[in-house]
């Protein structure tokens, strides 16, 4: 039963909790890579972007919970998530409107656009603060686990035990579902295909007769539902912080890199890559080796190659090697 | 900074992980909001004594004119540098003409932004990156048809009549295809708005003597259906041979214009443009 | 030097007029602290626009280059700590000596080998065997060192060296490490300098706040030595005391004063220096290459010059300058505080500084940084001034007016962004904008 009782807490420790952080960096990661591949630049405010949505859909949970409507074992900001994605929605359409749009009528370098983006993180980081205070929030309600660790002992009869929390169920299903509608609507709709034209060549969706504020807006309006459901779903999992949000920004821009920016599909790999190497180099494997070592072999340290201290360093050590080794990202091509 | 547009700077424009390295919107189209106005008679298109150049340059056309009837195939030919590509491009409002105007089947459309001449049953087949490269030949097809409301698939299944071999590649990316097969899928792009006027600049350029044989013929098919033909050709003595009207152009004015059998008995043209 | 003209002057007369107006409205000791800061952050911003201004390189790694200063003010001028240096000193010096040789170890095996699936294996296993090597020699020296007397040293200390020879040696390191960046971040097919940087700031504020062996870590190292008089020392000398009645002064407020005005005659100094230093190159040959490198990069590598050497070079001096000002920063605080270093003060900001002078002009970075600085501060009050304007209306105590209250301190960072966004849209050049 030992090799069993270590892949539990291997399982326990670092996969089920570095799959939910995957999937919450890919949808993040989706975002900023959609912005890249058709207004041509790396979001700054992405991370206070997926705050403030967060932020709304909190302010809508506690509405809810304040009238007495939940959603069962489930956390009720599921059902304030479309609130809080039309709020975000709002939120960024106005500032393509007040700032992008101008840009995109001056022919801008892109690079104008990002130092803009800097001042818009200032802007809703301020927001942010403003309105819900820096501190730490709670919202989670509902069941805490799918399977806590005491169920699965007296299930199982082993010595470990595997917690699945209900946030990191959710996580993954409804970011499965997200990725799903994403690349549906990418691949398969009229508009998500001129949205790939556009970020192709842009020269030639003009004269297809493509509108490009048009392909503008609903790339805003993707990057708005990503964000808050990434922000939500980071917010149920760990906590609501709104400086954690802007810290994101690395591991997310990393995954977006990793992945190959531009590229979907890069950004759901480049997620799960940096969020492993995340857990796994800083995670101590003393128990895990414990089970599958002989006695005499056992380590006596905790076996942690880095203290979780660094786990930032993780992701921009991967990010370098990836870059050496393949300077697209492990994804080639530019386009969505 | 040394530019003019303080927006448009050059700085950071090397770091792929802020900056996205595709070019953006490099055509400088007729901004928004002009309408068409009636002016009836005259050809079926003309581009009419027309002045200007790229905004806010030199003019680069002088008083050029270009037309073309239903059915027809003109053809622009002339040195290098002569601006066939500029003529071009003013008659579709990818650049500002100064003077003169553009009109197509009894409507000033001089005011009319690109995509409202597309609407208005104008295609164009740019010279290079004329395709969207990650996307299938399919997928291509589809985005030709992005204005059109109504069921595409007649449009498509002629298309792919047109050049069979499109049908066969149909599921490929169109950047994996080789270089005549790409000017198929552009030709076929524009085709799939139903166009009355199909403009190409230099669709040969770059392919091998059997593929602009193959080329020319559809253009004719092409023709054949009523569709009015205006295209820009570096393969002067061949492109005119196909062509009911010719225009030599040299820097930016109409030098000689005449039919395509006309010009090519003409001593003048053939010792200066077609080599003796 | 023809960038002086009238403008100009009225712009730092200007400034000059809202720190000398706060004296006069709140205290001079504020306004001499806002006066400090301004010059420290004026050579911020000067490191940025040579980077940017200059080159056109994007680092948005600032804080760590600061960051790096002030590590250099605490590894300089803190007396060793003799039992630590007795107890691991000399094993962990060799530590980050195998450490930093399994790391050219690798990188040279990998240059002189053919690419392939074996020159993957062998640098990887260099780089595996090496860090628990490293790890192996590195864990106990660690431990014993932070042992020793941790709650007021548990660290290595410093050289017991004058701090201002910090300053330097800030730059040096900033300069060693941006090297380092560089060297992998510039001049693939396209460069990635933008996130390289943003990851090194990163850890280089996650090596300070977890490497208690190196600067106590989170538990700060304070007291750091002055280059300048304490204010007890002055208000227990008679002279000093005689000097500041006989003016009228009071001299405690005096004490603090001098103390805070024989700083910025420091900090005047060093910022003059790199100003005409930043401002000779700029105007020499190599900085005329420079501006045609970020102009038309292209054509600068067709006549044969090699850009990414020069972009090397700058990236290096920008940095090593960001490096100095931490250096002084530090000096002037007195203590290093790894946790209090956050992007959005030490990287954004600066950049807020650097847009809103004036990309590639120097006076406009250094009007830049006074100017930002002084709304970074003076925000809060004039947020909070107004929250009490607006919230007049409301009960005490009432729920809104309270939070509104509490979130005046938010203000500022609104208020930035929106000064970043209306410089770049109504005036992209900056307030002084390049020739």
């Amino acid at each position: 039963m030992e090799p069993l009782n270590a892949l539990i807490v291997l399982l326990n420790f670092v996969i089920v909790p570095a799959t939910a952080y995957g999937a919450q960096l890919a949808l993040g990661a989706l975002g900023v890579t959609l912005i890249y591949g058709i207004l041509r630049f790396s979001n700054f405010a992405h991370g206070d972007t997926m705050a403030f949505g967060a932020m709304a859909t909190i302010l809508f949970t506690w509405f809810l919970q304040g009238a007495g409507v939940t959603f069962g074992p489930l956390p009720t900001a599921l059902l304030a998530l479309p609130v809080g994605i039309a709020a975000t929605a709002a939120l960024v359409l106005i500032t393509d409107r007040a700032v992008y749009k101008f840009y995109r009528a001056q022919k801008a370098a892109p690079v104008i656009y990002v130092i803009a983006s800097l001042g818009v993180m200032f802007i809703m980081n301020g927001l942010v603060r403003f309105i819900i205070g820096p501190n730490d929030q709670r919202f989670a309600d509902g069941e805490r686990f799918i399977i806590s660790v005491r169920t699965f002992k007296a299930m199982t009869g082993l010595d470990e035990g595997l917690a699945i929390r209900t946030s990191q169920g959710i996580t993954l299903v409804v970011a499965i579902i997200a990725v799903a509608l994403l690349f549906w609507f990418l691949n398969k709709t009229r508009t998500g295909k001129s949205m790939r034209a556009f970020s192709d060549n842009e020269d030639l969706a003009l004269l297809s007769g493509i509108n490009p504020e048009r392909v503008v807006m609903v790339t805003w309006l993707l990057v708005a539902a990503l964000t808050t459901v990434a922000g939500v779903l980071y917010g149920l999992d760990k906590s609501f912080k709104p400086f954690t949000y802007f810290q994101l920004l690395l591991p997310i821009f990393a995954a977006a890199i990793v992945g190959g920016l531009g590229n979907p599909l890069g950004a759901i790999a480049g997620g799960f890559v940096i969020a492993f190497s995340e857990v796994g180099v800083t995670y101590a494997f003393k128990k895990v080796l414990g089970y599958l070592l002989p006695e005499t072999l056992k380590p006596d340290g905790l076996v942690q190659l880095l203290s979780t201290d660094y786990k930032f360093a993780v992701s921009f050590v991967i990010l370098v090697i990836v870059l050496l080794i393949r300077p697209t990202g492990l994804f080639r091509g530019k386009s969505l | 900074m040394s530019e003019e547009n303080a927006y448009q700077t050059k700085r950071g424009a090397k770091d792929a992980t802020i900056v996205n390295p595709r070019p953006g919107l490099t055509l400088d189209p007729v901004s928004e909001g002009g309408v068409a106005i009636p002016a009836p008679g005259g050809p079926y298109l003309i581009g009419d004594k027309m002045t200007g150049g790229y905004g806010k340059g030199a003019d680069i056309l002088h008083d050029c004119t270009l037309a073309v009837e239903e059915g027809e195939i003109a053809v622009i030919v002339g040195p290098n540098g002569a601006g066939k590509s500029t003529a071009m491009k003013a008659v579709f409002g990818m650049l500002n003409v100064r003077e003169g105007a553009v009109r197509l089947n009894g409507e000033d459309i001089t005011a009319l932004t690109p995509q409202a001449r597309v609407a208005k049953g104008m295609a164009f087949v740019p010279q290079t990156s004329n395709i969207f490269t990650s996307m299938t030949v399919e997928e291509n097809l589809e985005m030709g048809a992005f204005l059109r409301k109504d069921d595409i698939s007649g449009t498509m299944e002629q298309v792919y009549e047109l050049f069979p071999i499109l049908r066969e590649k149909r599921r490929q990316h169109a950047g994996e295809l080789s270089g005549g097969q790409r000017q198929q899928v552009a030709v076929g792009r524009a085709l799939m708005t139903q166009p009355k006027v199909l403009m190409l600049d230099e669709p040969t350029a770059g392919v091998s003597p059997i593929v602009m044989d193959e080329l020319f013929d559809r253009i004719i098919e092409v023709a054949r259906t009523g569709i009015s033909i205006l295209m820009v050709e570096q393969n002067a003595r061949q492109a005119l041979q196909i062509a009911d009207k010719g225009y030599v152009l040299v820097q930016g004015r109409n030098a000689f214009t005449d039919t395509g059998k006309a010009l090519l008995a003409n001593p003048e043209v053939r010792k200066s443009f077609l080599g003796g | 030097m023809s960038n002086v003209n009238m403008k100009n002057i009225l712009l730092f007369a200007f400034v000059g007029l809202l720190i000398i107006g706060t004296g006069f409205v709140q205290s001079w000791n504020v306004a001499l602290t806002i006066f400090n800061m301004g010059l420290v952050s004026a050579i911020m911003a000067l490191g940025v626009n040579m980077q940017w201004g200059y080159a056109g390189l994007f680092n948005v790694g600032v804080m760590g280059f600061v960051a790096l200063g002030g590590l250099a003010a605490v590894l300089v001028s803190m007396p060793p700590v003799g039992e630590a240096w007795a107890v691991g000193g000399v094993r962990m010096l060799l530590a980050l000596v195998m450490g930093a040789a399994t790391i050219v170890f690798a990188i040279l095996v990998y240059q002189r080998m053919p690419s392939g699936r074996a020159r993957g294996l062998i640098v990887t296993a260099i780089i595996v065997v090496g860090f628990f090597v490293y790890r192996f020699v590195f864990d106990p020296a660690k431990v014993s060192i932070e042992a020793v007397n941790p709650a007021s040293t548990g660290y290595l200390g410093g050289m017991n060296l004058p701090v201002i020879l910090s300053w330097p040696v800030g730059g040096l390191l900033a300069a060693g490490v941006a090297w380092v960046i560089g060297k992998t971040a510039l001049g693939l097919r396209s460069d990635y300098l933008a996130i390289a940087t943003l990851g090194i700031a990163e850890i280089v504020i996650a090596v300070l706040k977890n490497e208690d062996w190196l600067a106590r870590g989170v538990k700060n190292v304070i007291g750091l030595p002055r280059p300048v008089p304490y204010e007890i020392d002055l208000q227990n000398s008679q002279s000093f005391v005689d000097r500041m009645s006989a003016i009228g002064a009071d001299p405690v407020t005096a004490s603090s004063i001098t103390v805070k005005l024989s700083y910025a005659g420091l900090f005047a100094v060093v910022l003059l220096i790199i100003l005409w230093l930043a401002q000779m190159a700029l105007n020499s040959p190599w900085g005329r290459m420079m501006r045609a490198i970020r102009d038309n990069e292209t054509a600068a590598e067709a006549m044969g010059k090699d850009v990414k050497k020069r972009h090397l070079h700058i990236f290096v001096i920008g940095s090593a300058v960001c490096g100095i000002a931490g250096a002084m920063m530090t000096t002037l605080d007195g203590q290093l505080t790894p946790g209090t270093y956050q992007p959005l003060r030490f990287t954004f900001l600066i950049w807020v500084m650097v847009i809103v002078g004036g990309s590639g002009n120097n006076w406009g970075a250094v009007l830049g940084g006074f100017l930002i600085y002084f709304l970074w501060i003076q925000v809060e009050p004039m947020g909070l001034i107004l929250m009490d304007f607006i919230t007049a209306g409301l009960p005490d105590g009432s729920a809104l007016k309270e939070h509104l209250l509490d979130s005046a301190a938010h203000m500022r960072l609104l208020t930035m962004g929106l000064i970043l966004l209306l410089v770049l849209r109504f005036s992209p050049r900056g307030l002084i904008p390049e020739k």
